[in-house]
């Protein structure tokens, strides 16, 4: 599990950062959206995984190991909600940048 | 000190208000609306230095510590307002004070949602600033940015959209580096809370020391990149410039939000331990410092629009205060806060004159002093007569007079208070234990050579605007806009005359953030912290 969620942050991260560094703005906000779902992932491997475990602990027998840490589910939560704010925005400012430079290139040239 | 602890709050929730107030309150232009607006201002600044004062009279280590839905420290978010903290609220109230009475005479109506988006903006800002928590941190910077990149592209046109399209960009990027440090260092201290991180990280186990100095120089290069320093700073001079004025003027202060940010950790978890990380970190901020402080001032030089400059001498001021906090000596971070301090107003009020200028002089006035530097003035001899005999008006006197203050304060030349932040800072250098060392001279002669550059760019186009091209009939200032630029600048000189009081409390303020632990112990409960 620990391999799988590696490797799909890191090809998420690898193309994200290859798009961001592309001309074109469609490119670059594609790419900024892997790099968010890539961090997403990642602030969640930071509060180590775990299957089958619940956010909590309950009763007087409760064990620490059955227990995941439900603070960084928290914070991807906050971090999906921003990420998808500000992708709409910049989302707007594309389209505005489109049309006022009619090129999709990031400084406006025409090529 | 319970009712203390509740204006800890006020600083976020007067412009919340005020934005929200503006959203539902109809019509934003009428004259109702900027009443009402430069008076939740003049609130803001009112409460800032209340809090100021009162953390100056009590103890030293005094600070207003706010749990939020009074959930027990360090499992809740707390907002902090110690001295460090209380001073940028104040700072940022007083620009943002000015900056917003000068928008309400012109700029507010060039754009939908200006004054909404401008208390959000200083609401983002002084979140960040009264914070105590790494998370909630990174809530606020999104906040500020969100609001920024509205008023970034306030008044529209290609150029400002353009360059507000890479300010977004590059600040969405420094954001997810932020996550990505924030996820690292709350996965090796289990902690998010700042006081807490810095009592946990003598703790953390050694095969995670790793990870966690990987999380901390990713947070590093996030908060670089707000603080405008080289390589990360390209992005800064077409935004700022491009910008509404009395946006810039704000923005003045939004890389001191990325300084305050590194000084705040770097003291809180750095400062303290004598590592190899340690080293690593002080020798990369000062390298860094000294790149910002050369290219800001070599940009300078090649500056012929003044709101150009401005941002280039925001890139002196970015890395003056990086080499100050890579330095790491109480004496020198003195300074170091003085300094930001007048920094920000004068690069603020100079954003604004630039406006004022461009208003009372026509454009092909300005651009003749431009061709006239590059191809000699053919005409001067037969002019000279009539250059004799103009008097001057009073508004040309008043600009004038604001355009040499804010030379002399960014230049760093006496007797104003540029000179005494420089002077405090190389002298505490100096002083300090085990000096001067090859670092003390770096720092010095990185101080004095900028200092240099800029008042030559500086007089350069002082000369360009107000010797060459001043129209001969009389200049019509507002009083809205030529009010503010006079303010923040008096604030500037007043600083000078005050000189002693304001060293004391900045003093005692570097004093606290150096001293070991001190922050953690303020703030988390008592026996928690050892």
């Amino acid at each position: 599990m620990e391999l799988t969620l590696a490797i799909a942050i890191g090809v998420l991260s690898a193309s994200g950062v290859y798009l961001i560094l592309r001309p074109r703005t469609f490119q670059v906000i594609i790419g900024l959206s892997l790099v968010s779902y890539a961090v997403n992932l990642f602030i969640l491997a930071m509060g180590r995984l775990r299957t089958d475990a619940a956010p909590f602990l309950s009763g007087a027998d409760a064990n620490i190991a059955d227990y995941t840490d439900p603070v960084p589910q928290a914070l991807v939560l906050t971090a999906i909600v921003i990420g998808f704010a500000m992708t709409a925005l910049f989302l707007v400012v594309l389209l505005a940048a489109r049309g006022l430079s009619g090129s999709d290139h990031v400084d406006g040239r025409g090529d | 000190m319970t009712g203390m602890n509740h204006i800890a709050i006020l600083p976020i929730l007067i412009p919340m208000v005020a934005a929200i107030a503006n959203l539902f309150m109809g019509d934003q232009r009428s004259k109702r609306m900027i009443g009402l607006n430069i008076g939740f201002g003049m609130l803001l600044v009112l409460v800032s230095a209340l809090l100021v004062v009162v953390l100056a009279q009590s103890g030293t280590t005094a600070a207003a510590v706010y749990p939020l839905g009074n959930w027990p420290i360090p499992f809740g978010i707390v907002l902090v307002a110690d001295r460090l903290a209380a001073m940028m609220v104040l700072t940022t109230s007083i620009l943002a004070l000015a900056a917003l009475t000068y928008a309400s005479a012109r700029w507010h109506s060039r754009g939908p949602n200006f004054f909404p988006l401008f208390h959000a903006l200083v609401m983002g800002l002084n979140g960040a600033f009264l914070t105590g928590d790494l998370f909630n941190l990174f809530v606020f910077f999104e906040l500020l940015l969100a609001a920024s990149y509205g008023l970034a592209l306030h008044g529209g046109g290609r150029n400002r959209v353009r360059s507000a399209m890479h300010y977004i960009v590059i600040n969405l990027v420094a954001s997810f580096l932020f996550l990505i440090g924030v996820a690292l260092i709350y996965g090796t201290t289990g902690t998010l809370n700042m006081a807490d991180i810095a009592r946990a990280v003598p703790l953390i186990r050694p095969e995670d020391r790793g990870l966690f100095e990987a999380g901390a120089g990713v947070l590093g290069i996030a908060f670089l990149i707000k603080a405008g320093a080289w390589p990360l700073h390209f992005w800064l001079p077409n935004t700022y410039s491009a910008a509404a004025p009395p946006v810039s003027a704000l923005f003045a202060v939004m890389t001191k939000v990325g300084f305050y940010a590194i000084l705040r950790l770097w003291t809180l978890v750095f400062a303290n331990g004598s590592g190899s990380e340690m080293v690593f970190g002080q020798s990369a901020l000062f390298v860094i410092g000294i790149a910002t402080i050369a290219y800001g001032s070599i940009g300078a030089l090649s500056c012929k629009a003044l709101d150009r400059l401005a941002s280039y001498l925001i890139l002196v001021s970015a890395g003056t205060l990086l080499l100050a906090v890579a330095y790491n000596a109480p004496g020198v971070t003195t300074g170091a806060l003085y300094y930001l301090v007048v920094a920000t107003f004068a690069a603020g009020a100079l954003f604004l004159l630039k406006d004022v200028i461009d208003q009372v002089l026509p454009a092909e006035a300005q651009i003749l002093a431009v061709s006239l530097e590059l191809y000699g003035d053919e005409e001067e001899a037969i002019d000279e007569d009539q250059e004799v005999s103009r008097t001057i008006p009073a508004a040309a006197t008043i600009l004038s007079w604001c355009f040499a203050v804010a030379a002399l304060v960014m230049a760093g030349l006496p007797p104003l208070s540029g000179f005494i932040a420089k002077f405090a800072m190389i002298s505490a250098a100096l002083n300090a234990e085990n000096a001067p060392t090859t670092a003390t001279w770096w720092l010095t002669g990185a101080f004095i050579v900028s200092g240099l550059f800029v008042l030559v760019s500086m007089v350069r186009n002082g000369i360009n605007i107000f010797w060459t091209s001043l129209p001969d009939g009389g200049l019509r200032l507002r009083a809205l806009e030529i009010g503010p630029i006079v303010a923040l600048l008096a604030l500037c000189v007043l600083m000078a005359a005050a000189a002693g009081p304001a060293m004391t409390y900045f003093a005692e303020t570097a004093a606290f953030i150096h001293a070991p632990l001190g922050y953690a112990e303020t703030v988390l409960p008592a026996g928690a912290a050892s």
